[in-house]
């Protein structure tokens, strides 16, 4: 025991607490910038615990502590704990369910007199707890039946139970983990199919409202996502197949057809050409299946299989929009320019934009800001913390803040890489760097108008203790798993 | 464990990924930041601030160059909450007359920003509004010690009659309704409500200019940008001439005092309205100015209604002056000629049917029956009119009526350039057979031929059957607005409209009506050397009847025409003659004689009682 503290002093990675310490006085100062509302309240207002800025300060310091106990925890005492601790956080959030009260729709915050808590938040190093040591046990193989169920139920399962809270937002975190499974082995084409699945829900719901101009009949984004199912096909069967000209008899037939198709709309009867296609992607189909009975090679089934899903997610999609909450529907029409509604909800959007826009290079200065101030940003303290950096810092003051977070995450991983055979502490920096990287991505992208408008927080950044302390729960533990990296090596 | 080491380049796509995102970021801020001109041009709209500068609204003259209605300026007093610091409350409560609570009261109002969405504490908010020049003058003398105070300067109107309320209108700020409609408005903006004020908005308001001044991240005001270059000049309001005399309308005014009723002269020649009262009125600066919507509220709580205009707005039994069109159209469908002669044995009796008339001569030619108001002579017309085979049916022979009456301008709105006219009514065949199940005939509607049941028009269809008859057999749609500042008068008010009936059966009864003056119901009428024709009404209501009056002179040519309806004034000749005489007199001759000027002031004091119910 005494040897290992000695050691935490030298082998903790302080250039990581740096970071951390660089990121989380930004994101308190963004805070007190975004609360200051030059009025009423005089500057010295800004450290009273009545107002956000004195909270978050309680807040940090409490982060401190929670820091400085976990860093003193030894590393197989984690081991030990991660799936108890799992399981209870599972047993917490299906609590949460029940227990807590309906605030704005969600049922996510456990209420402890003045304290809110949002479990959601905590859960996550749980999960990454349980996944890592999953992976880390002896015997673990991508290739087993058993394990696969068992590790995708470790991230579906509180997922699920998010949703079920009315949080879809910190649910969708969770997809982070698939970065994870990829980096310790799971194939890349799940990654691939993924991709495709936003590819043909932008295009799809994106264009669904629009009609080429030549031929009302036929709806621009049924026209493109049937186009490109059997491209991708083509694509997959030249990269996995055996002999390029199936490739090419899929591409060029499909093309071909479609050409005639049109022209025979455009000259002769007009008629909705995607049924054609549609014919298409199903002979496509049937083609893969006759050669993978003539050759028994397994991909072609699965290439066939995927044609085949691509339509039918393609059609799910519709009645999916269709069944999301109406405020995820418009955020995520808004998003794709199908609702551009200035006062609805690409309000937040807009208003976020021409902060950040108004900017400029240099920005307005420290609680210069007119737009975060005059409340024409929403949640600008939270959700939308990264307006005020646009908007006061400006470019620079941008660039900096995502180049230091892509140097933390950088480093987290070259942390979670340094590991060598200790597989447990790598899966977990794996996934506090995917979470981060989710995060950012989620939130700046909303901020800035690339990404769906989902409430998520900007880690050290957006006001809030469970979101604060669940980040630092996550680094601190990972520092110190890192820290007992040499102790094995020694 | 060897498998560690299979997947280690896949390090490199994770770091890709981060990378790849945070580049992906920079160029769009650097896009949204530094090159896109849609976010930069918002941006500017919070550096530089777009002031409004307003025109000055167009005013409005009489028909002799009279000004009636101007701009007067007035302040508003501005409050920067920022910038109010150690503030002598009671002296400024002191210089604006107002007491502690009041400014307690409003200056908790601005910062509430459920009352005041725009509030900020760094931009002007309105404190007090409209503060007239003499309320003002105190206060400006101390202003300098009232930091974080400033005025605002507007204009409010000034009218310089107390009559025309009417048809002057009011302004008011504008309603949502008001902005949804036309997006020349914002919040705070003023927009005529009634009247010539409303109807004639697009000409009188002018355009807005607007002044480009830089403000820094404060929202302070640092000055002009560019040197005023990009500044847009307001463009000043039209003015309008009316047609309008005022003299007359202040007596129209004046005569109908302690009555309700209303009294309308027209130019027949061109259609003007020379004067336009009804009664009760207001003062229109009452509803100019801080107290307008107090004011307001009075105004539309009185039970005599002194803010509905009657003269386009209240729809009446026309009674004996309906006469006149009724001859008209006998004689154009020749149901009769100027000699037919009707019996009279003190009313009409038909089959059962008994309609009351007084004692004269019978039986009666046409001339003599307008100059006595014979009843009977019209229901013969009517029932001969309706029952005649040559119609084929009587829903045909009341349609070809119906037709003669909308041809004179009745049953709908004339189009006179004021909002809210009234349209009266004229029954057709489907109103009768609706009503009588087609089980009717000449004498079941006897009553509309004397201006009775179902018939009812607006004084101001009165007045313009009064100029037709004058015109012999055109009108001119009636007009308050007889000139705007470079803007041609819609053709509607210049073209003349006419009716079905010829020029020769008007000079009969023109004849008639000239008679009914010489030796009839009007001989109060007889203006000494000017040749007045009328036609008295007598209409009869639940309470006492009305008493009207529609005349013109002189008869040959023309220059005015007058219709005078008092509500339950009693027989025509009590108040019509006299009120249209006097009119006539004072429009023909410029003034009253020193007798008139006796009598106008008799009947002006003469009140008639209407008890506390709604009208």
């Amino acid at each position: 025991m005494a040897i290992k503290n000695v050691n935490l002093w030298r082998s903790i990675d302080w250039i990581t607490i740096i970071l951390y310490f660089v990121l989380v006085t930004f994101g308190w100062l963004s805070i007190c910038s975004a609360t200051y509302d030059f009025g009423e309240l005089a500057e010295l207002d800004l450290l009273s615990f009545d107002t956000n800025t004195g909270k978050q300060l309680v807040w940090i310091g409490c982060a401190m502590i929670i820091a400085l106990i976990l860093l003193n925890v030894e590393k197989k005492y984690y081991e030990m704990l991660a799936y108890p601790v799992y399981f209870g956080f599972v047993l917490l959030l299906a609590a949460t369910i029940f227990v807590a009260p309906d605030i704005k729709g969600s049922h996510s915050w456990l209420v402890l007199g003045p304290i809110r808590i949002q479990p959601a938040e905590f859960s996550k190093f749980a999960t990454s707890f349980a996944l890592a040591r999953l992976l880390s046990t002896y015997g673990f193989s991508m290739e087993k039946r058993a394990d696969i169920a068992k590790m995708i139920a470790i991230v579906i399962v509180p997922m699920l139970l998010i949703v079920l809270q009315n949080e879809t937002g910190s649910a969708l975190v969770y997809l982070s983990f698939f970065l994870v499974l990829y980096r310790e082995g799971m194939t890349g084409s799940l990654l691939a199919v993924g991709v495709c699945a936003v590819l043909y829900f932008v295009i799809g719901v994106g264009q669904s409202g629009n009609y080429l101009e030549s031929m009302p009949m036929v709806c621009v984004g049924e026209f493109i996502v049937f186009l490109l199912i059997p491209l991708i096909t083509a694509l997959m069967v030249g990269i996995y197949g055996k002999r390029l000209s199936h490739a090419l008899w899929i591409a060029g037939g499909n093309l071909i057809g479609t050409f005639i198709a049109w022209l025979f709309s455009r000259y002769v009867v007009p008629f909705d050409i995607c049924i054609i296609q549609l014919i298409l992607c199903a002979c496509t189909a049937l083609y893969l299946l006759y050669i993978y009975i003539l050759e028994r090679y397994a991909s072609y089934l699965l290439i066939a299989l995927f044609a085949l899903g691509s339509v039918g997610f393609y059609y799910s999609c519709n009645m999916i929009i269709d069944k999301l909450q109406p405020h995820q529907q418009m955020r995520i029409l808004v998003l794709l320019g199908i609702k551009d509604d200035p006062s609805g909800v690409g309000y937040n959007i807009n208003q976020s934009k021409i902060a950040i826009g108004s900017g400029g290079l240099w920005g307005k200065g420290f609680l210069n800001g007119t737009q975060t101030k005059l409340n024409y940003v929403p949640e600008q303290h939270t959700d939308f913390i990264f307006c005020t950096i646009g908007e006061e810092q400006g470019f620079i003051g941008c660039t900096f803040i995502l180049l230091l977070y892509a140097f933390f995450i950088i480093r987290i991983i070259m942390l979670a890489e340094r590991q060598g055979s200790n597989k447990f502490t790598r899966v977990y920096g794996y996934c506090l760097a995917s979470i981060l990287t989710f995060h950012l991505f989620v939130n700046v992208g909303m901020v800035i108008g690339l990404a769906p408008v989902i409430g998520i927080p900007l880690p050290f950044f957006s006001y809030g203790g469970s979101s604060l302390w669940g980040f630092t729960i996550l680094l601190s533990i990972l520092l110190r798993l890192d820290a007992e990296r040499e102790s094995r090596f020694r | 464990m060897n498998n560690d080491y299979r997947y280690e380049n896949r390090k490199f796509v994770m770091v890709g990924i981060v990378l790849a995102i945070v580049t992906v970021f920079i160029v769009r801020l650097f896009n949204l930041q530094i090159l896109s001109d849609d976010y930069k041009k918002h941006a500017e709209s919070n550096a530089f601030l777009n002031k409004t500068v307003y025109p000055s609204r167009g005013v409005m003259y009489d028909r002799n160059g009279k000004l009636l209605v101007s701009n007067q300026p007035a302040y508003d007093v501005m409050v920067c909450m920022r910038n109010v610091k150690e503030l002598d409350t009671l002296a400024f409560c002191k210089s604006l007359g107002i007491t502690r609570e009041f400014f307690d009261k409003r200056m908790s109002e601005v910062k509430n920003r459920r009352l005041n969405p725009g509030y900020s504490s760094y931009t002007d908010q309105v404190f007090l509004s409209q503060l007239t020049a003499e309320d003002f003058a105190m206060f400006q003398e101390q202003l300098y010690k009232f930091s974080g105070f400033s005025i605002q300067r507007r204009t409010i109107r000034q009218y310089s009659y107390p009559v025309a309320g009417h048809l002057f209108g009011d302004l008011g700020e504008v309603s949502k309704k008001d902005i949804g409609k036309d997006d020349y408005y914002v919040q705070g903006d003023f927009i005529g409500k009634q009247g010539i004020e409303s109807y004639y908005e697009r000409q009188l308001r002018g355009e807005k200019g607007k002044e480009v001044l830089l403000r820094d991240a404060y929202g302070r005001v640092k000055g002009s940008y560019m040197d005023g270059r990009m500044d847009v000049a307001p463009i000043p309001g039209k003015n309008l001439t009316l047609s309008l005399d005022i003299e007359l309308q202040a007596l129209a005014e004046r005569l109908l005092q302690n009555k309700i009723g209303s009294v309308v002269a027209i130019e027949p020649e061109t259609g003007e309205v020379l004067c336009l009262a009804s009664s009760p009125a207001f003062n229109p600066q009452l509803l100019a100015g801080r107290r307008r919507g107090e004011n307001h509220r009075l105004l539309s709580q009185d039970k005599q209604k002194p803010l509905l205009n009657r003269a386009i707005m209240g729809t009446y039994p026309p009674g004996s002056t309906f006469k006149t069109s009724q001859a008209l159209t006998y004689l154009q469908e020749g149901i009769i000629t100027p000699e037919t002669k009707f019996p009279c044995a003190l009313g009409f009796r038909h089959k059962g049917l008994h309609i009351g008339c007084h004692a004269h001569s019978s039986p009666i030619a046409l001339a003599p029956s307008l100059a006595t108001s014979c009843n009977s002579y019209y229901c013969w017309g009517l029932y001969r009119m309706i029952g005649d085979d040559k119609y084929g049916s009587s829903q045909a022979a009341l349609t070809r009526w119906k037709d003669h009456m909308v041809a004179m301008g009745f049953g709908y709105r004339l189009g006179i350039d004021l909002p809210g006219e009234a349209r009266g009514f004229i029954p057709n065949a489907a109103f009768y057979d609706k009503w009588y199940g087609k089980r009717w005939n000449g004498l079941t509607i006897a009553s509309i031929s004397i201006g009775q049941g179902e018939v009812t028009l607006t004084p101001l269809q009165i007045a313009n059957l009064g100029a037709t008859i004058a015109n012999r057999g055109y009108y001119i749609t009636p007009h308050v607005v007889k000139d705007i500042q470079g803007e041609a008068l819609d053709s509607l008010y210049t073209i003349p409209k006419y009716t079905m009936v010829e020029k020769r059966h008007y000079e009969t009864v023109v004849q008639g009506m000239r008679e009914a003056v010489l030796n009839g119901t009007c001989s109060e009428a007889d203006l000494p050397g000017i040749e007045v024709c009328g036609k008295t009404g007598t209409a009869q209501n639940r309470g006492k009847d009305h008493s009207a009056f529609m005349g013109f002179a002189p008869m040959d040519e023309p220059k005015i025409t007058v219709a005078v309806y008092v509500e339950n004034g009693g027989f025509g000749a009590v108040y019509g003659v006299p009120i249209g005489a006097l009119i006539m007199e004072q429009y023909l001759t410029g003034t009253l004689s020193e007798e008139s000027e006796k009598r106008a002031k008799e009947i002006q004091q003469r009140t008639i009682y209407y008890g506390d119910q709604e009208r």
